[in-house]
């Protein structure tokens, strides 16, 4: 049976990143200068919403399955509060964190036509911090000698890098144009 | 005495819309989009409430409000 749980917490792990890396990516395709346009648009958000709710059921399995497990020692103290698990604190803390960031950001979202627009967007740009943690917790925690488990993880983190640079380098041919419009002179 | 016309499902708020274009998406017929990709609301088209619904709650710029029903 305890044997059962760990592979199943690895395994949630690792589905987690996946769809978690899935989410973050058409979140950023929305929020980029050169947006989806059109159907396309409602396809990658109404996409990104459900995998989120979606996703976080795999990582709520991953992590009742990490205290359920005798093998490491975490409880359910260190799964909500970082850094207090005594295996590999450091590792199972950022992973603690990023699970944190992930339940701010589901009540916020859930709860967004109730909240101050800049209030839920404040609390959104958390994504960008949980990512990198979600990624660094599993490459560090990563106990698999199986190169399909580790390539996994590191495609979701080239991936996530990819969309990335795309979110901050793409440029809108009407946001150029208006940005110099403006910047004309005037006479 | 014209009749009223009919109310629209949906408004759009003109300011926060940053024309993504997801409401056209989901509720085909009733918002159509202008060349520059914003949308036209057709106050004559019935979209499916429950459609009304999730385009409201998918609006990436939270530009879009629907009518109270009741």
């Amino acid at each position: 049976m305890n044997e059962i749980l760990w592979y199943a917490s690895r395994a949630t792990g690792v589905a987690s990143i996946t769809l978690l890396t899935a989410v973050v990516v058409l979140g950023m395709l929305t929020a980029s200068r050169r947006p989806p346009r059109g159907v396309r648009s409602a396809v990658v958000i109404g996409l990104h919403r459900s995998l989120a709710l979606g996703a976080s059921l795999f990582l709520l399995v991953h992590i009742a399955t990490a205290i359920a497990e005798t093998y490491v020692n975490i409880d359910l103290v260190s799964a909500l509060v970082p850094f207090t698990s005594g295996y590999e604190t450091a590792w199972v803390g950022l992973g603690t964190l990023a699970f944190d960031i992930v339940l701010a950001l589901v009540a916020t979202s859930l709860l967004r036509h109730r909240l101050p627009e800049r209030a839920w967007r404040t609390v959104h740009w958390a994504a960008y911090a949980f990512w990198p943690m979600a990624l660094i917790h599993g490459l560090a925690l990563g106990t698999s000698s199986e190169p399909l488990l580790r390539g996994t993880t590191i495609a979701c983190a080239v991936v996530g890098a990819a969309a990335l640079v795309w979110r901050v380098g793409a440029t809108d041919p009407d946001r150029e144009r208006r940005s110099a419009v403006l910047a004309q002179e005037w006479s | 005495m014209s009749p009223r016309p009919a109310a629209p499902a949906v408004v759009v708020d003109r300011v926060a819309c940053t024309g993504h274009g997801v409401c056209a998406g989901i509720l085909e017929g009733a918002v159509t989009l202008d060349e520059w990709g914003y949308p036209i609301v057709h106050a004559g088209v019935e979209p499916d409430p429950s459609h009304v619904a999730t385009a409201v709650t998918l609006c990436p710029a939270r530009a879009l409000l629907a009518r109270r029903s009741s």
